[in-house]
């Protein structure tokens, strides 16, 4: 969930809705007259309050802006979980941040890698340098930000999200390739939740494993929509359960109600297990439903 | 909190908004040998104003100022805020 970063009500109260990932922005939320106090604010934030959920702190663009570096010299002290790189173009940036980084950590002792970065796509030239971006060592995650990106395309946001669906796949792609974790974009309109449970599924459905949020309201909506259901959980488990007795028993086909099950099956109802207890669900009470 | 070196407003600065949970610092340059000296308005004086005031004095010293006037707007802001809003009147008083 985005959290301004100069907003001390809102940073006070950010870690009781639950969400997996406060993200505090002092990029886009945040006047340029205001980047020096709300970088401090976060830091200070950070140094003091103890979060249950991950720690994000979206900095300003590290060369497109005078603000980037600044973020970094009083951010990375404070040990975020991870730094959110906005409108990322090509892996060199990636790379500066990275040293950045990697000079605090052994600054502090720290072990290394323990700030992580996502970056952001919002433009056509970072997504033609996302493969790239996504692979660099530092990166747990790349996200989408689409109204930057579909100001740079020249058109506009639909209910359909037509305009949108190449950058998704592409970016969902280069995760894929690169094996880490792929967030859709926020949806704006908070009244419009029917909208927004749309744009979750879709996403969701094509692949993505999270979505980015303004508003509390829409953290229980992404939850639901991501928590597997009872009956895909026991449907999952009886798949692993016979998917282990044919492994056991030395089986070399196996079907489960009259279908066959096979490698990429028993991958993906891995995953809805996974999915179920991330979401913190007690898979072996949902076994005898199947 | 770690001391830095003797530092200098060169001129009077703000940082924060009267705002819930928020503080609006302003921090003006004193004669030499004034010492720090705060004068906080906060609907929780009564119950936190000596502590408020103690953060206020620890953090400016931290920063490595010894002479400072400090007035505190306060609607009610946790310590991390308060910290931050004096960093950020400091360090904005430092720019010429």
């Amino acid at each position: 969930m985005f959290v301004p970063g100069n907003n001390p009500k809102m940073i006070n109260s950010a870690d009781i809705y639950g969400a997996d990932s406060l993200m505090f922005d002092i990029e886009d939320s945040i006047a340029v007259t205001e980047k020096d106090t709300a970088r401090l604010l976060v830091a200070e934030a950070l140094k003091a309050q103890k979060f249950h959920s991950e720690t994000v702190v979206r900095i300003n663009h590290p060369t497109q802006t005078p603000f980037g570096m600044d973020d970094l010299r009083v951010i990375l002290p404070a040990k975020p979980d991870l730094i959110r790189l906005p409108k990322v173009e090509c892996v060199e940036e990636i790379e500066l941040v990275a040293s950045e980084i990697e000079r605090v950590e052994k600054e502090n002792g720290w072990d290394a890698g323990t700030i992580r970065i996502i970056a952001a796509i919002e433009s056509v030239k970072g997504l033609y340098n996302v493969r790239e971006i996504c692979k660099h060592p530092r990166m747990v995650a790349i996200a989408l930000g689409a109204e930057d990106f579909i100001a740079n395309l020249k058109t506009n946001r639909t209910k359909t999200g037509i305009e949108l669906y190449y950058v998704r796949s592409q970016i969902l792609m280069a995760a894929r390739d690169a094996e880490i974790q792929c967030m859709d974009t926020v949806f704006s309109d908070v009244k419009d939740m029917e909208g927004f449970e749309h744009e979750v599924s879709n996403s969701r459905d094509m692949g993505f494993d999270g979505k980015s949020v303004i508003h509390p309201k829409q953290i229980t909506e992404v939850h639901r929509l991501y928590t597997p259901t009872d009956k895909q959980i026991a449907k999952a488990l009886k798949v692993l359960d016979a998917y282990a007795d044919a492994q056991k028993n030395h089986k070399g086909v196996l079907a489960v109600d009259g279908k066959m099950i096979d490698g990429p099956i028993v991958v993906r109802a891995q995953r809805v297990v996974d999915q179920a207890i991330a979401a913190g669900v007690n898979v072996e009470e949902k076994r005898e439903l199947a | 909190m770690e001391k830095q070196a003797n530092k200098v407003l060169v001129q009077s600065a703000t940082a924060g908004f009267e705002e819930k949970n928020d503080m609006l610092v302003t921090v003006v340059p004193a004669e030499p040998g004034q010492g720090i000296k705060v004068k906080l308005v906060s609907p929780v004086r009564r119950q936190y104003g000596k502590h408020m005031e103690k953060l206020i004095v620890e953090t400016v010293q931290a920063a490595g100022f010894s002479d400072v006037n400090i007035e505190a707007i306060d609607k009610s802001a946790w310590d991390y805020t308060i910290k931050a809003r004096v960093l950020g009147a400091l360090e904005r008083g430092m720019q010429k």
